[in-house]
């Protein structure tokens, strides 16, 4: 938008009150036409309504979900079980515990498993083929649906250790992480310039300690964005769990029982017909809202602490 | 000895005692591919002196250097030929261990390369690595202190690495080579990063720390190498066969000698700014 006053553009154009000369000049100083003005302003209107409406459904669904949530929080629901049907009160700390240790052993399979493909992938075979194909393996998996993870996990975990677990929960979660905490850490690794890497050669450092020593923790804030967005992605997931750590009205005993989730909880009490159970599932969703909101703004002040 | 007298024609070294040489690249040849980067070079490095490596861009000073503490194995295609010897023994013979190596031979590289770290962590990585098991504080002071960092950085020991200013950076890497306590230290252009006053307080350094270490180091700067060197090596590259250039040593002496009485016309036209 130019400053011009719109006056100033009329009297332009007014034949002879000024010389044709000053009236160029004025023209390309300050001469949007009328057409060009009304587009633009059509435009910003669209641009502006287009993001309204794509916040709206967010702000719509943080909005459902904290209204009806903060109703029925209470301290009871982190430390009571669930009711049985038509039972008023209860909670979920089945549901809180289980969410815990799934995500637990996910992140014992996939971090460190994420962080030694990524030091292969750039430390060691930077331009293989292999590395190549490592890298095209981990695009794919990160496309997999969640689904087809629980799929796995059921095929490998379940059959084999013959019922639902925690593990086969932890599993199907693994696979889901594994991609993203690989790619974040290949990023961080690669950000590191290589005369910090020569500089620990220099001094007789073996691979190992460079990496384990200099290399790893100078991306460190890299890899730790990864694991929390990653954690993120996991706590939300309930396709994969279905078939996996499939669902306990009590606590698990171990880890290799069925193992109640929060993702699973909401699933099951939101469908149910009774009141009571459909106000859980509401606070279960507030609580995952708000554990997801807090996992990301952890991830932004580590991104924040980067070295490089 | 033999070997190295037989084809001085070029170079006018002289006659070292041998157990005063630290380093000798004997017909040493250096590979990047097919392409030969450093062509034929005898040279002796004497123990507790400084030798200057000088020498258009792109003559192969960096590339000899590299090869003396076997950093040249972090590049894929880099072959040596010849022979390279560290007081007597063949620095890439088969059970020759180049972790080992270049615990000996430290480096200190063109851009200051701190790790992110601490201060006191920049200096105390390298020492744990080799072994260090005395008491680690007062080796963090005698290195800062020999490296003239200590008075500005004693009351921040914690703080990163990367947030002092180029000058001193570089002195931290200075100070961290020194705590692992090599016997020869390698510095490539460890200069050209840094301000006159930075310059000419590593260049104090160097003077200091020839009592302990022998020292290399390749500058352009030529009064810098009249300051701090003993000896000078001034490379050259040319031409050869299908077009691609390759660095030869020209002429290697006493820094005195090479700079006013240089034996070559090259060394001569170099010195003396009347080059290229
Ligand atoms: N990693 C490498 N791979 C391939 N060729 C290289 C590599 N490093 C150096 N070279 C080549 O080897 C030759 C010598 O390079 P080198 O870095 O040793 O020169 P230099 O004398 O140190 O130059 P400068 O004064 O500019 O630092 C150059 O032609 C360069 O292109
Ligand atoms: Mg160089």
């Amino acid at each position: 938008m130019t400053p011009s006053p719109p006056s100033d553009h009329l009297s332009d154009t007014q034949p002879g009150s000024s010389p044709p000369n000053t009236s160029v000049e004025s023209q390309f100083a300050y001469g949007v036409s009328p057409g060009r003005k009304a587009f633009g302003a059509f435009m910003t209107t669209l641009v502006v309504g287009c993001a309204l409406l794509a916040a709206l459904p967010l702000f719509s669904i943080l909005w459902t979900v904290i209204t009806n949530g903060v109703a029925h929080l209470s301290p009871r629901v982190f430390t009571e079980l669930p009711p049985p049907p038509m039972v008023d009160g209860g909670g979920f700390r089945n549901a809180l515990m289980g969410t815990f240790w799934v995500l637990l052993l996910a992140s014992l399979i996939s971090v460190p498993f994420g962080i030694l493909v990524a030091v292969y992938v750039s430390e060691f075979a930077r331009d293989s083929q292999f590395s190549k194909f490592v890298r095209f393996g981990i695009n794919v998996l990160s496309g997999v649906p969640s689904i087809v993870a629980g799929l796995f996990s059921y095929g490998v975990v379940v059959l084999l250790m013959g019922g639902f677990s925690a593990w086969a929960g932890g599993v199907a979660l693994a696979v889901l992480m594994l991609p993203i905490v690989e790619r974040t850490a290949e990023e961080g690794l690669k950000s590191i310039p290589p005369e910090i890497r020569q500089g620990a050669i220099g001094l007789g450092a073996t691979n190992f300690q460079t990496i384990s020593q200099i290399v790893l923790p100078s991306a460190l804030p890299f890899i730790a964005t990864g694991v929390t967005l990653s954690l993120a992605r996991a706590i939300g997931e309930t396709a994969p769990l279905l078939f996996t750590a499939l669902f306990n009205q009590f606590d698990a005993k171990s880890l290799s029982d069925p193992t109640a989730t929060l993702s699973v909880l909401i699933y099951n009490f939101s469908t149910s017909p009774f009141q009571n159970q459909k106000d859980l599932a509401w606070v279960a969703s507030l609580l995952v809202i708000g554990i997801i909101l807090v996992i990301s703004i952890v991830a932004r002040r580590i991104a924040q602490r980067q070295a490089f | 000895m033999q070997n190295m007298q037989s084809s001085t024609s070029r170079t006018s070294t002289n006659a070292i005692a041998d157990q005063a040489v630290a380093l000798r690249a004997e017909n040493v040849s250096v590979y990047y591919g097919a392409f030969q980067a450093v062509r034929n070079v005898f040279l002796d490095v004497p123990k507790n002196q400084v030798t200057a490596f000088i020498g258009p861009s792109g003559c192969g000073k960096s590339t000899l250097l590299r090869c003396f503490n076997r950093l040249n194995d972090l590049v894929a295609s880099a072959r040596v030929d010849g022979k390279i010897s560290f007081q007597g023994r063949d620095l890439y013979a088969r059970d020759m261990d180049p972790v080992e190596v270049r615990r000996r031979i430290g480096m200190v590289f063109q851009k200051p390369n701190p790790f992110p770290k601490s201060i006191y962590d920049n200096i105390a990585f390298g020492a744990r690595i080799n072994g260090f098991r005395g008491n680690m504080d007062e080796l963090v002071e005698r290195s800062l202190r020999s490296a003239a960092l200590w008075d500005e950085v004693k009351d921040k020991l914690n703080q990163s690495g990367l947030a002092l200013s180029g000058g001193q950076q570089q002195r931290l890497c200075i100070a961290r080579t020194i705590a692992i306590e090599p016997e020869v230290i390698l510095m490539d252009e460890p200069c050209s990063a840094l301000d006159p006053v930075s310059t000419l307080r590593v260049e104090e350094l160097m003077h200091s720390l020839k009592e302990q270490f022998t020292m290399v180091i390749v500058t352009h700067n030529m009064q810098q190498a009249a300051r701090v060197s003993d000896m000078t090596a001034f490379f050259n590259a040319e031409a050869g066969e299908g077009g691609s250039r390759f660095g030869y040593l020209v002429e290697y002496n006493k820094t005195q000698d090479i700079f006013s009485s240089p034996q070559q016309q090259e060394t001569h036209d170099y010195v003396s700014g009347r080059f290229g």
